[in-house]
């Protein structure tokens, strides 16, 4: 064992990949071995980007294997001349991944006349940026994005332009010298404001694209009589503001919802694979807006809540999604969801469902309409409510079953309930 | 015989995750210039989720938006190690060996078993049997996992490390898939004893084993100023 174990090491150089010097003009850069049983490693980042100069013993590319993600050091200085093996790839042990040229092949690669060197004056001036910015350049090293060659460093100072906003064409999505100027340009051309979207707003277009893709999205729109819940609330309310909380439209319609979840169970219930899962509890989801986004706290167990209880469940879950207090319980385990955007005048939404439920129910604004009643036209407060079903599942009929049943309960409220 | 070489512990406490990464990359740099022996950190983060270098594509092990870790107050971090996804919080104990595996331990396979090794003698101090998954690296105890792993390499210096339960609040782990694998749970000493285990205890367990597994002697250093 000691005697094969030896052999392997020996092939380490004692830092880094493995070196073999190919020809007189380039290096051999190889994926190294990392233990005596790894076979292969997947190239998670590289360092340095085509036509980079980089120095022997330099980080060069980080390689990931089992639970381990390792810096590799380039076995020789010069300029990087060719990636064969892309970030992402997995390669085996001693396959070449690239090429390093002499330094002195650097003069064909580097930048023409034309570009003005800096004076020793910008040099100065650049260094002391730099030192005054010491605090920065941790959390720097840590982003992936952040790592631009010296050129592009440069140019991004001089053109005083964040390099998080311009979309990189180099290896791995970095951004090089010709996205930098062609951002420049592009910039001129424009004169707006460019915004990279934020790591939140991109999980928030993948959650909501991932859901349009699983469930077959299909939608039915129900035109509501408010105007006994109205007169009820009118009624009522002061009561509900004694008891420290509001007798919103929206707690009305939760209300319903959960009596008409009771009648049609398929519409609170989730499709795991081929299973429908029906649940026995109504854990109903509220759809909250934020500054910064959106939450859908739970209430759970929602059947089992007066109104009053579920006033409060409402006024106190948004309360403490919007004051970040909310617990990872608060959040999990929902069965439908309710979103409200009558609250900011949409009359008619048309949601997508929170996966993995099987549909959701918006509310529109409760407004004074016409309405034709027994022959006459009378003003009253009537509101669009839409349900959106996952047709894999719910079929028009079902969907249309269950919002009866919603309207009803909402037009003929039951007033013992209050 | 010689004596062994010496492994250094330094308990940082309860250390936000950002620090802690900063501190490690500083350390390492240290270990690698020579200014400092073989370390041990030890701390507890206030919640986080952290996502390893090859989770980067896969956001999806995140079972809540960003907005909702924000609005619960659990931060969330790209950690430069490898692995997928996991979460860090109070009760849990955080080991992070920042340890020159060269000349003689130069094996990643070597390394992270060893780890295993010394968080599963760990467990039994308290009774507790866990066991290697095969292809799933970590501390299991039936399907749930009592230890996660990812480590980054720098040239055969170590930094990141390992993540015990000590009495976790587990259901933070429902936020996540940890380390993207499916149909797994997670558990901590102090569940499947049905006792409090202490931190304290804990360490103290887990320093005699890894000094054990890896050869070292332990010292104790004050904390970094």
């Amino acid at each position: 064992m000691t005697a094969s174990k030896a052999g392997i090491t020996s092939f380490l150089t004692p830092s880094g990949p493995k070196v073999n010097v190919s020809r007189a003009m380039a290096t051999t850069v190889l994926m190294p071995q990392l233990g005596e049983s790894i076979t292969e490693g997947t190239i998670v980042r590289w360092h340095k980007e085509i036509g980079d100069r980089v120095a022997q013993d330099e980080l060069l590319f980080e390689v990931s294997t089992d639970k381990v993600d390792a810096e590799i050091p380039s076995p020789a200085a010069g300029v990087l001349t060719e990636i064969r093996a892309v970030e992402g790839v997995t390669v085996l042990v001693d396959s070449v991944v690239a090429l390093i040229g002499h330094a002195s092949d650097v003069s064909t690669m580097a930048s023409p006349p034309g570009v003005a060197s800096p004076t020793a004056d910008q040099v100065a001036h650049d260094e002391g940026d730099e030192l005054s910015s010491g605090a920065a350049v941790p959390e720097d090293r840590c982003d992936p994005r952040q790592s631009l060659s010296p050129v592009v460093q440069k140019l991004v100072r001089e053109h005083n332009i964040d390099p998080a906003i311009i979309q990189g064409t180099g290896t791995g999505g970095r951004v090089t010298k010709t996205d930098v100027l062609n951002a420049v340009r592009d910039a001129d051309a424009r004169s707006g404001q460019l915004e990279k979207m934020s790591v939140m707003r991109r999980r928030i277009a993948e959650r909501m694209l991932e859901s349009r893709r699983t469930s077959a999205h299909a939608h039915t729109v129900f035109d509501v009589d408010f105007s006994r819940i109205a007169a009820l609330r009118a009624a009522m309310r002061t009561g509900y503001d004694d008891a420290g909380t509001k007798l919103s439209y929206l707690v009305f319609v939760a209300r319903a919802a959960v009596e008409a979840l009771r009648e049609v169970p398929v519409v609170n219930a989730a499709l795991d694979g081929d299973t429908i899962v029906y649940s026995s509890d109504v854990n109903l989801g509220i759809a909250v807006a934020l500054d910064w986004g959106l939450i859908v706290p739970i209430i759970k167990r929602a059947q089992d809540r007066t109104m009053v209880e579920l006033a409060q469940a409402v006024a106190e879950l948004s309360d403490r999604a919007r004051s970040k207090r909310l617990t990872p319980d608060d959040v999990a385990g929902g069965t439908f969801t309710i979103t409200n955007p009558g609250g900011f005048g949409s009359i008619l939404g048309m949601p997508i469902i929170n996966q993995p439920q099987l549909a959701i129910l918006c509310v529109g604004a409760v407004e004074q309409r016409a309405a034709v009643v027994d022959g006459e036209v009378l003003a009253q407060a009537r509101a669009y409510l839409t349900l959106a079903f996952d047709h894999r599942v719910i079929d028009g009929a079902v969907a249309d079953r269950f919002m009866s049943t919603l309207k009803r309960h909402l037009e003929e409220f039951d007033k013992g309930l209050l | 015989m010689e004596s062994p070489p010496c492994l250094e512990v330094r308990r940082l406490g309860v250390m936000p995750y950002a620090d802690a990464l900063q501190l490690q990359q500083a350390l390492v740099n240290d270990r690698r210039a020579g200014r400092v022996r073989d370390l041990l950190l030890l701390a507890q983060h206030p919640h986080v989720v952290t996502l390893g270098v090859s989770a980067r594509q896969r956001l999806s092990n995140l079972r809540v938006s960003r907005s909702v870790l924000q609005a619960m107050g659990v931060e969330f971090f790209d950690a430069p190690r490898g692995g997928d996804i996991t979460y860090h919080g109070p009760g849990q104990l955080v080991g992070y060996p920042i340890l020159d595996l060269r000349p003689d331990r130069c094996d990643v396979h070597r390394y992270v078993r060893d780890l295993e090794t010394v968080i599963m003698r760990t467990a039994l101090a308290f009774g507790v049997h866990a066991t290697r998954e095969p292809g799933l690296t970590g501390v299991w105890v039936g399907h749930d996992k009592l230890a996660a792993i990812g480590v980054r390499l720098s040239r055969w210096v170590t930094s990141h490390g390992f993540a015990l339960n000590v009495e976790t609040e587990l259901s933070y782990f429902d936020l996540i898939r940890p380390c993207g694998i499916e149909g797994r749970g997670v558990t901590s000493l102090s569940h499947l004893t049905g006792t409090r285990v202490s931190l304290g205890a804990v360490e103290e367990a887990l320093l005699r084993e890894f000094g054990a597994v890896f050869a070292r002697a332990v010292t104790y250093g004050g904390r970094p100023t």
